[in-house]
């Protein structure tokens, strides 16, 4: 008969509140956020490392959660698609998605609006080809990405404007 | 999809890594990125027994430039290599840090992890093995400090023991009239390349005084194309000569077919990049700015 799983003790902040779990090790981070936490914005959807469907920040980084065990999150500030709004107020990056259309069916859309973040974080006035690396791991199977390049570009203009921190 | 159950062991420094390992024997697995490592677990290829996590020691992620080397860190992100200015003044190690996988990828993956599995399509060791690189394992024992080229053995195979780990990868930086590029060719970004090329090329004049030209995956291991650089070395660089280098260069390709292209195609597809690699090298070679990227199909 097969022991019982480990338990691992974790802390983590997610979206700025702290929580504290027992986890077994095998528990990815995107499980984590949606299982535990029921958070289920962030979506899963080839859980291969490929799309990035799943993608969060960990600790500013953009991460593929699919592709990180829980317990590795101990310590880290973890943003998802549902910190990105403040005070019932959208980001300037889900208010871009929203008025450039940027989006179809909407599975891919938190995923690129994290990575869109990672990139603003870092770049507040990137160029196209900067745009399209920054989101080269994430896949839309709807838009054909014109949409999207349009509303990260105009959520730089945005932020850029508006002096906002992140 | 979740993984076989494991153990978990969060070690607080590479001695207690290497520790653990020797104790717990052949089912314990080190976890550096886990880029490659987790999606194999989930595919349930890879099954260990124990997990010894690398990630939260301290002290194992930097890039230092030491007596005309560059130190990496083990655990260096690709990421932090792309942006870090010391690994900048060998364009071929920011071709390849920039162009692997995605950013996602990238800000978890590790330089020393990427050694360590050996994958067949992985980027460093092809881009390494154009440079002078020894790779420094750690044992319970003590170090030892292999070439990469002894350090790689076969396929998902290198020379470090079960209970050894990378603990540092020193490359020395190639002289002022050495210029490198690496270029792969993908389909996405997130995926393996079908080929890639890695040329790090000396000059004299316009004279080569020496050229290092590595393929890779088109074989179990990153492949150095002797033909092609005799090819060149100790010639007049020209572009009908650049073309011989090249054809000379995939003869040494060994291919395999697969769903990325057959073993045909990949011959020829690694001719085309050793090419533009060699261009692109020589033209950093004579201090010209020259911006590579990967060719996507």
């Amino acid at each position: 008969m097969p022991e019982a799983p480990q338990k691992v003790s974790i802390q983590l902040r997610v979206n700025g509140k702290l929580h504290s779990r027992e986890v077994e090790p095998r528990l990815l981070l995107v499980e984590f956020l949606r299982e535990d936490l029921e958070l289920t914005g962030t979506h899963i959807g080839c859980d291969t490392t490929y799309c990035g469907a799943c993608t969060v920040l960990m600790s500013g980084a953009a991460v593929k959660s699919c592709t990180v065990f829980a317990v590795q999150a101990h310590g880290a500030e973890i943003t998802t698609v549902e910190g990105l709004e403040k005070d019932g107020e959208l980001h300037p990056i889900q208010k871009a998605f929203r008025d450039c259309y940027g989006l179809q069916c909407g599975y891919c859309t938190p995923g690129l609006m994290l990575s869109a973040l990672q990139l603003l974080k870092d770049n507040s006035n990137p160029n196209q080809k900067q745009i399209r690396k920054a989101i080269a791991g994430n896949t839309c199977r709807c838009t054909g990405y014109q949409n999207i390049f349009k509303a990260i570009d105009t959520a730089a203009a945005a932020m850029r404007s508006s002096g906002h921190g992140d | 999809m979740y993984p076989r159950a494991f153990t978990y062991h969060r070690a607080g420094s590479l001695r207690e890594a290497v520790t653990v390992l020797s104790q717990l024997g052949e089912g314990a697995k080190l976890l550096a990125g886990g880029q490659s490592l987790i999606p194999l677990m989930k595919l349930r290829f890879a099954n260990p027994v124990h997990l010894v996590d690398l990630n939260f020691i301290s002290g194992t992620s930097y890039v230092r430039e030491q007596d005309g080397a560059l130190h990496f860190g083990p655990l260096t992100r690709h990421a932090e290599i792309e942006k870090s200015a010391s690994a900048a003044r060998v364009p071929i190690l920011l071709d390849c840090a920039a162009g692997i996988a995605d950013v996602q990828v990238r800000n978890r993956g590790t330089i020393g992890g990427s050694l360590a599995e050996a994958d067949p399509s992985g980027d460093w060791a092809t881009v390494l093995l154009t440079l002078s690189c020894e790779v420094r394992c750690a044992g319970i024992s003590g170090e030892r400090s292999l070439k990469l080229n002894d350090f790689l053995k076969d396929a998902y195979t290198t020379a470090l023991a079960h209970d050894e780990l990378v603990s540092e990868i020193v490359v020395k930086v190639p002289s002022g009239n050495s210029g490198g590029a690496y270029i792969a060719f993908k389909r996405t970004a997130p995926v393996y390349p079908t080929a890639s090329a890695a040329v790090q090329l000396t000059v004299e004049g316009d004279r080569c005084k020496d050229i290092a030209i590595a393929l890779g995956c088109v074989g179990l291991l990153p492949i150095r194309a002797r033909e092609g650089e005799a090819a060149l070395r100790g010639q007049q660089i020209t572009p009908k000569l650049i073309e011989s280098a090249a054809d000379a260069a995939c003869a040494a390709a060994d291919p395999q077919s697969d769903m990325r292209g057959s073993a045909e195609y990949k011959r020829h597809l690694v001719g085309a990049l050793v090419k533009r690699a060699i261009e692109a090298a020589l033209q950093r070679a004579r201090g010209q700015q020259v911006e590579v990227s990967h060719i996507y199909a």
